[in-house]
């Protein structure tokens, strides 16, 4: 059994574990980072398809989000490597009048918090986005400051930020329990070794309610899952990310961009929703998802599909993550329920992370936090997921 | 390159000529031709150029595996080798990223058909095909889905008389027969159907099977599943491994056995198995020559009969030997190879040069087996048979098939039979790999007519047993890789000299010796595959013996066709007539080496054909200390190409093997669905607004 010691244990190194732990680095603390898969990344966070956007109606999402951007966006020019950022911006499209009124209603909370997108009617639309031919296209949203990236270069370029920081990182070990001494966190105990530590963050995805329970914490997240796809890489033809919020037969919405290689990603959120950890892929959803999106964009047609596969959505019950400190046990953060949003999240939420640990918050933290605690009453559901 | 239109074994009517453009210019087709093969035809090599680095593209599988013969057909980027051509289409390079045509609407889109089967048999080969047989029989529904437009698999490629039993699964028969007759049987059965042009692209977590049908997808929904798709060939890492112009041997026997095309003029084959062997004997068929073959081993893998038979037409066998590089500008011109000691290093100063313009990869076989992992995951009831689940030969393929067939009859309650234990053995037999060497037999009879079987190494086979009309030769029944022996003479009863083990033997080692007329000067017979333009009576031959070595001078007495194999009689003096075993083909000029060796370059190994991905990226990640190939795919894209580590995968595990990474420290790849690419509309279950 090996025994190591550090400031904190990150326990996951995914979409919100890795930035944390490059966070706290940064400020000095010793970290050490365990997960139970081969490589950084290896979970939810490889399955994200790459967006990135400030335009969500929840306040404490806009606010951590917009900081997510500003280190995507400017990562080439401060760290070197190309993460195949692409400032193509989000576009909400309304076919039907319930869509138009839902995401009108929503600008007035997004430009309220000074974001950058407006309603454009289909003929503007379609100078953005040329390939929109459907007649009954009613308009949409644009925000041309959202963007996206690599998931994986991305995700992988933080990685090795965080090592060259210092944080060390712990492969192919399960999280097995939390030792505890005096109401005080002690250290995490895995299959391989104990590691002691004063402060542990739950930044374990859609296994958060496990390693919560470890101490008590009840968290309520759940995965369910989505499937995604990607494309073979055709010349640049399409800018933003297209989100279609239309309700159809076994899905509530869907969405679709152009990496930066020419690759189109797309990915279907099932409605209803499919719960727990399965992640096979189902024959039910390139059908579904092939029909929406050729009838939206009907030169999808001719773009031949790859690869697909499924991605698990660590959900709360009201759609915001869960992040603050345990009221059981001492030292214990929680970061977790990212609702499928993790990757976009992780790198504002691990400097906000790193205030926490060091005591340092913002009067902007702390109303971001007061929404997201972990004691707050579950009882809303955010409108654009 | 020309067509080809003399060949000893296979024909194709030359009719109907049409005419399509690549980059605008027209190209010849003939009815059946795919794009791919009618471009190799017209000498177009280069189908593009990769976005990466621009580096040229073409054939590699022409199997529909990878994608590096990617072309743009009438505006829709396909497979060339995958899609046959059409009168008129206009096909143009892939250059860069393609462009999206635009579209002002979809059309109507459909709900993708759903289909209930039985038994869903993926495959059409000898496996796929023997076990639908032994399920229609028994009254089982059946689908079998094949990715091609001909049933019988790669047995359409496979010219030459099989080994294996004559009883059990049709040994001395040709390959491309032996499909004809396996197709035939399926054909009968009115409760098997058959999907040709139907690609299986992933076995999803449900159980479903979603199947490429022509330009329709469909969701097949079986109760069993039958994994019979075979093998793909396994790939090389050396400098100038993508050069235009070096490609498998599955590929090559594609385009020449299949499609009739001239593929190369000058070719030079990596790897001494089977594969290896057979494809440079289907290559002097064709009137291509054979510079060389180079085997790491210090023997070749392949049966001995095989390498005999190439070594006595005057291929050159090097073992012990490996290639360095493959040189030129654009296109290969010649390859570099070297000497290996017995840790296959390579040993300097053996270095040689050769001219040629294809170099074939035949350095073995990995099965197809994303389906099978995937539907196992599923938790499908599933089987697997042939290649796909062992490498073996295609006769063992056969036998396998048919014991998965039974079995899974009797899965379903079809039939109460259990598989017979005879038929195991046989499977086993089948699956066997070539036994050591030992000398050549020789009888000791030398009067009346003997039979000499130039087969000294044990591999089951026993064609020749089966066909005497004397039963003067016995090979254990019990075990068909026995030696066969000659018991004529001290039976009593003679050889007649039918000719019929000569002609049936698949590695055409068994000779006739006749001293009936004159003992001083038999005529000996020797069985070949080439047509009268090689040999005609009158012709000045060179009579080799087993190991390719020449014994005499000889003229041609007489030439006799049976089934597509010649029997060749020369006169020969009585002290070398029972060493004689086969006839010259190409002269020693042919497999000169080049006098300057020609250096390889440092770099230009590619790794990852899709991507592009040089061998020194991934090393370079293994030495940073590198383990989870998912990561190693993260940095450097190596597997995220177009056929999905389908090539790379057993390169990349090699790297590791080099670097001296144990395989239990390496995290393997996790392999998505689809297996190839298809349109949205076609899963949409988009149908065409007709103009």
């Amino acid at each position: 059994m090996t025994r190591k010691m550090a400031d904190v244990i990150v326990i996951g190194a995914g979409s919100v574990g890795v930035p944390a732990a490059w966070a706290m680095a940064r400020s000095g603390l010793s970290v050490l980072v365990l997960d139970r898969f081969a490589s950084a990344g290896q979970g939810s966070n490889k399955t994200a398809i790459g967006g990135i956007r400030a335009t969500h109606s929840d306040p404490a999402k806009i606010s951590i989000c917009l900081r997510s951007l500003e280190i995507a966006r400017t990562w080439r020019e401060t760290y070197g490597d190309d993460v195949e950022w692409t400032t193509g911006g989000y576009s909400f499209v309304a076919t039907t009048p319930r869509e138009e009124k839902i995401l009108r209603d929503l600008l007035v909370t997004q430009k309220a918090h000074g974001l950058d997108i407006d309603w454009h009617d289909a003929q503007s639309l379609r100078q953005i986005i040329p390939s929109l031919r459907r007649t009954d296209l009613l308009g949409g949203t644009f925000s041309p400051g959202d963007g996206h990236c690599s998931p994986l270069l991305l995700g992988h370029a933080i990685y090795e930020q965080a090592r060259l920081a210092g944080a060390r990182f712990q492969f192919g070990e399960t999280v097995t329990g939390v030792s505890v001494v005096a109401g005080r966190v002690h250290g995490v105990i895995t299959d391989k070794g104990t590691y002691e530590a004063a402060v542990v963050v739950n930044a374990a995805g859609p296994w958060a309610r496990e390693v919560g329970a470890l101490v008590g914490d009840e968290h309520p997240v759940r995965p369910d899952s989505h499937e995604g796809g990607i494309t073979e890489p055709v010349a640049r033809f399409l800018e933003p990310m297209v989100v279609d919020i239309r309700p159809a037969p076994g899905s509530a919405n869907y969405y679709f961009f152009q990496l930066a290689t020419g690759q189109v990603v797309f990915c279907i959120t099932p409605s209803p929703s499919i719960w727990g950890f399965d992640r096979r892929e189902t024959s039910a959803f390139l059908p579904m998802v092939a029909k929406r999106m050729v009838d939206l964009m009907p030169c999808l047609a001719d773009l031949r599909v790859r690869r697909t596969w499924r991605g698990l959505y660590p959900m709360t019950p009201d759609g915001s993550p869960i992040v603050g400190w345990s009221r059981r046990v001492q030292g214990v953060l929680a970061a977790v329920g990212m609702c499928g949003q993790g990757f976009m999240l992780g790198p504002g939420l691990g400097e906000l992370i790193d205030r926490m640990v060091r005591e340092a918050l913002t009067a902007e933290d702390q109303e971001v936090l007061e929404s997201l605690s972990p004691d707050r009453a579950f009882g809303g559901q955010e409108t654009l997921k | 390159m020309p067509r080809i239109d003399q060949h000893p074994v296979v024909h194709r009517e030359w009719k109907d000529p049409f005419s399509f453009t690549f980059a605008g210019a027209p190209v010849t087709a003939y009815p059946g031709d795919m794009i791919s093969s009618a471009l190799f035809a017209a000498g177009v090599r280069v189908f593009g150029h990769h976005p990466k680095d621009g580096a040229p593209q073409g054939i590699y599988c022409a199997n529909g595996q990878c994608a590096q013969c990617l072309v743009i057909a009438d505006g829709r980027p396909v497979k060339a080798c995958m899609t046959e051509a059409r009168p008129g289409m206009a096909v143009a390079p892939v250059d860069g990223l393609p462009v999206l045509p635009e579209r002002e609407v979809a059309g109507r889109l459909h709900d993708v058909e759903t289909r209930d089967v039985e038994v869903l048999v993926i495959g059409g080969g000898p496996a796929g095909l023997s076990a639908a047989i032994e399920l229609g029989t028994r009254g089982t529904n059946v689908l079998v889905v094949d990715d091609k437009d001909r049933l019988g698999g790669k047995l359409v490629l496979q010219t030459h008389r099989f080994f294996g039993s004559a009883q059990a699964v049709f040994a001395g028969t040709r390959g491309i027969d032996i499909g004809a007759l396996l197709e035939k049987d399926v054909r009968a059965l009115d409760c098997v159907e058959v999907w040709l042009g139907s690609t299986a692209l992933a076995v999803f977590g449900d159980g479903v099977v979603g199947v490429l049908r022509r330009d329709r997808y469909v969701l097949v929904r079986p109760s069993i599943l039958l994994v019979a798709t075979g093998a793909r060939e396994k790939a090389l890492a050396f400098p100038g491994n993508t050069l235009p112009g070096v490609y498998g041997a599955g590929a090559f026997q594609t385009l020449v056995n299949r499609d009739l095309v001239k593929a190369a003029d000058r070719l030079f084959i990596v790897g001494g198995g089977n594969v290896g062997l057979i494809a440079g004997y289907h290559a002097l068929q064709a009137g291509i020559d054979v510079v060389g073959l180079v085997e790491a081993l210090p023997e070749c893998g392949g049966y001995k009969v095989h390498k005999d038979k190439l070594a006595r037409m005057g291929v050159p066998i090097h073992t012990s030997h490996t290639i360095l590089s493959a040189n030129g500008d654009g296109r290969v011109e010649s390859v570099t190879i070297s000497g290996v000691d017995g840790s296959f290093r390579r040993v300097p100063g053996t270095e040689r040069s050769y001219a040629c313009d294809t170099v074939l990869i035949a350095v073995g076989l990995d099965p197809v087996d994303e389906f099978l992992r995937s539907a196992r995951e599923a938790g499908l009831a599933t089987y697997a048979a042939g290649d796909a689940e062992e490498i073996a030969e295609a006769s063992a393929a056969i036998f396998s098939g048919k014991i998965r067939g039974l079995e899974i009859a009797r899965a379903l309650g079809r039939s109460t039979d259990e598989v017979p234990d005879a038929w195991r053995t046989m499977g086993e037999i089948l699956k066997s790999k070539p036994g050591t060497s030992t000398d050549e037999v020789v009888p000791p009879v030398e009067e009346g007519v003997v039979p000499v079987f130039h087969c000294a190494q044990e591999i089951p086979c026993n064609p020749c047993t089966s066909v005497c009309p004397r039963r003067l030769i016995r090979i254990d029944e019990s075990d068909i890789r026995r030696l066969p022996e000659y018991l004529g003479g001290a039976s009593g009863k003679m050889c007649i000299g039918c000719d019929s083990c000569v002609a049936v033997c698949p590695g055409l080692a068994v000779t006739l010796v006749d001293y009936r007329e004159d003992p001083q000067t038999p005529t000996v017979t020797l069985p070949s595959e080439f047509g009268p333009s090689h040999f005609a009576p009158g012709d000045r031959v060179t009579v080799q013996d087993t190991l390719g070595e020449p014994l005499a001078e000889a003229i041609v007495e007489e030439v006799q066709k049976r089934d597509r194999t010649f029997l060749v009689r020369v006169r020969l003096p009585r002290a070398v007539a029972k060493r004689a075993a086969g006839l010259r083909i190409q002269e020693a000029w042919v497999a000169a080496a080049l006098p300057e060796t020609v250096e390889p370059l440092e770099e230009g190994t590619i790794v990852c054909r899709c991507e592009r991905v040089t061998a020194g990226e991934i090393r370079a990640c293994i030495r940073a200390g590198l383990r989870d190939i998912n990561e190693i795919k993260t940095v450097t894209r190596a597997g995220m190409g177009a056929c999905g580590g389908k090539t790379c995968a057993a390169l990349i595990a090699r790297l590791f093997r080099e670097e001296g990474v144990p395989a239990s420290a390496i995290t393997e790849n996790v392999r998505r669905p689809l297996f190839v690419e298809v349109p949205f509309g076609t899963l949409a279950g988009m149908e065409e607004e007709q103009a």
